[in-house]
């Protein structure tokens, strides 16, 4: 399925638009919600040391009506497929989707031969906007992923990105 | 009093951008509150220290998709929220910030403001009920049986009160007690020993009849998903929100007037609305502090409390008040 192609309204309100969006990226409210060990890192994001509430982020909503992005955080197994398919259709618009971790990105150290119950990735049942690599990754990259997100929304960057060999440097 | 036309209309107006401000911004003391109270920064990079976090989530949340899932009741779940809001908004009218600044002056202002309270109850019953799911059902009937049990102790509490003022008037009421923290009713032991039990009562009382942690059962959400507002998105939910916020205001009113002297200065020096400020917002830190720091009750230790604890400490402090009065 991978992305998804929505076509743009008739009538466009270019400053109105432009505001609305950076708006929504600067509340973004994930819904309550974790599949396998991903999710322990989610919450060490929403704890203090990490603390995704500088960015307006913490408000994780129980329900799917009132999240606006849905965190896949871990392992889609087969059975569970249908409760988080059904979780993403609850939601409602806008939307946005951040595939955290291996297993929610490819199917993982579970995408084998023998694999019979794992979905090989969450964008084989709903569109994903950010992917965010590791197993599981560390709550600063949930936090990049957040802040990418945001990035996707209103077309520039809150910080400017630090390059990999300068983060080399440093240490 | 000035009955021309205007005056309704300003306080109108300055009643609803009070309002207004205090929901959104009450909505991020709480979130700055509770990221202190964890040793977290909360809000910080939307505006100064966050301070334009209350409108992104409004522009967001108006925004949002509509949703009126298939299945519900049409007209009582779109009025619900509404319902939420008005009692709120309309108690602000009968409220004395200070000695002059009050829309209008109710002979029974106390009983009105009750009044209004439950309906506000009605608002999270119908919610519940109209969205068709069946955990904002169970959420509804939590919700009434809780207001119910909570009602009582209130109300008995508020008649020793009106027994010492002599006044069903919230005006009234705050002129009784001018002239320093020891008119205020909460430390007037010479009318009734048990003043300060009162307010406790009625402290208490307050944080549950406005859904507070550690008495919201209706939005529990280690059961209930969401509560009634489960099925709300976008400014249904919001509106809902901004209720709650309203009604802690409020009640944070009510317990100033009732028991801390309104606009009075502690020691008699400069009264004026600045002190009535000042008392409800420690009292809404207070039950924000209150909020982050004790875990949720369980529903039928909450009614325990309620009818076998609160109750009968209130009737028994009605009947010491009133033999009080009695005698002395």
């Amino acid at each position: 399925m991978g992305t998804e192609n929505v076509p743009s309204s008739i009538v466009q309100f270019a400053q109105l638009d432009k505001l609305l969006y950076l708006c929504r990226a600067n509340s973004l409210w994930p819904m309550t919600f974790g599949l396998a060990c991903c999710a322990i890192e989610m919450m060490s994001t929403g704890g203090s040391r990490f603390d995704i509430s500088r960015f307006g982020a913490e408000v994780f909503r129980p329900s799917p009506r009132q999240a606006d992005v849905m965190i896949v955080a871990g392992t889609i197994t087969k059975k569970m497929e249908l409760a988080v398919k059904t979780l993403y259709d609850q939601m409602s618009e806008p939307k946005w989707v951040i595939a955290m971790g291996n297993c929610a990105i490819c199917g993982g150290p579970f995408k084998c031969k023998n694999n019979y119950n794992v979905v090989e990735g969450a964008d084989k049942i709903m569109p994903v906007d950010v992917y965010i690599p590791g197993c599981p990754p560390r709550p600063e990259a949930l936090l990049e992923g957040i802040m990418t997100l945001e990035e996707k929304l209103t077309g520039s960057r809150r910080w400017p990105r630090i390059q990999p060999e300068k983060i080399g440097s440093l240490t | 009093m000035d009955t021309s036309i205007w005056r309704p209309i300003l306080y109108l107006i300055g009643f609803m951008a009070f309002a207004g401000l205090n929901a959104a911004y009450l909505g991020w003391c709480e979130r700055k509150g509770a990221g202190r109270i964890q040793r977290r920064t909360g809000p910080m990079e939307v505006g100064f220290q966050g301070l334009l976090q209350p409108l992104a989530d409004g522009l967001k949340l108006m925004s949002k998709q509509l949703l009126v899932p298939t299945g519900v009741d049409g007209i009582l779940f779109r009025v619900a929220p509404i319902l939420a809001m008005i009692p709120a908004l309309t108690s602000f009218a009968v409220i004395p910030f200070a000695g002059n600044i009050q829309a209008r002056s109710v002979e029974l202002s106390v009983l009105l403001l009750f009044a209004l309270a439950s309906i506000a109850m009605m608002a999270i019953l119908l919610g519940g009920w109209a969205s068709g799911n069946k955990y904002a059902v169970i959420s509804a009937a939590r919700s009434v049986s809780q207001n119910l049990a909570y009602e009582i102790p209130m109300l008995v509490t508020v008649i020793t009160v009106v027994m010492i003022t002599g006044s069903m008037n919230l005006q009234d009421i705050a002129v009784h007690q001018q002239g320093g923290f020891w008119h205020w009713n909460i430390f007037a032991l010479n009318k009734s020993i048990l003043m300060p039990i009162s307010f406790i009562i009625f402290f208490i009382c307050s944080i549950a009849e406005t859904n507070r942690a550690p008495f919201d059962m209706a939005e529990a959400e280690s059961e209930l998903v969401a509560g009634f507002m489960t099925e709300y998105g976008s400014m249904g939910f919001g509106l809902f929100m901004m209720g709650e916020y309203l009604n802690m205001v409020v009640g944070a009113c009510l317990v100033t007037i009732l028991f801390l002297g309104g606009w009075d200065c502690p020691f008699g020096l400069f009264p004026g609305v600045w002190w009535f400020l000042l008392k409800i917002y420690i009292l809404l830190f207070t039950v924000i502090w209150v909020r982050w720091t004790f875990p949720r009750t369980q529903i039928y230790k909450l009614l325990n409390l309620s009818w076998k604890i609160l109750i009968p400490f209130s009737l028994v402090n009605l009947l010491v008040t009133a033999a009080f009065i009695k005698i002395f």
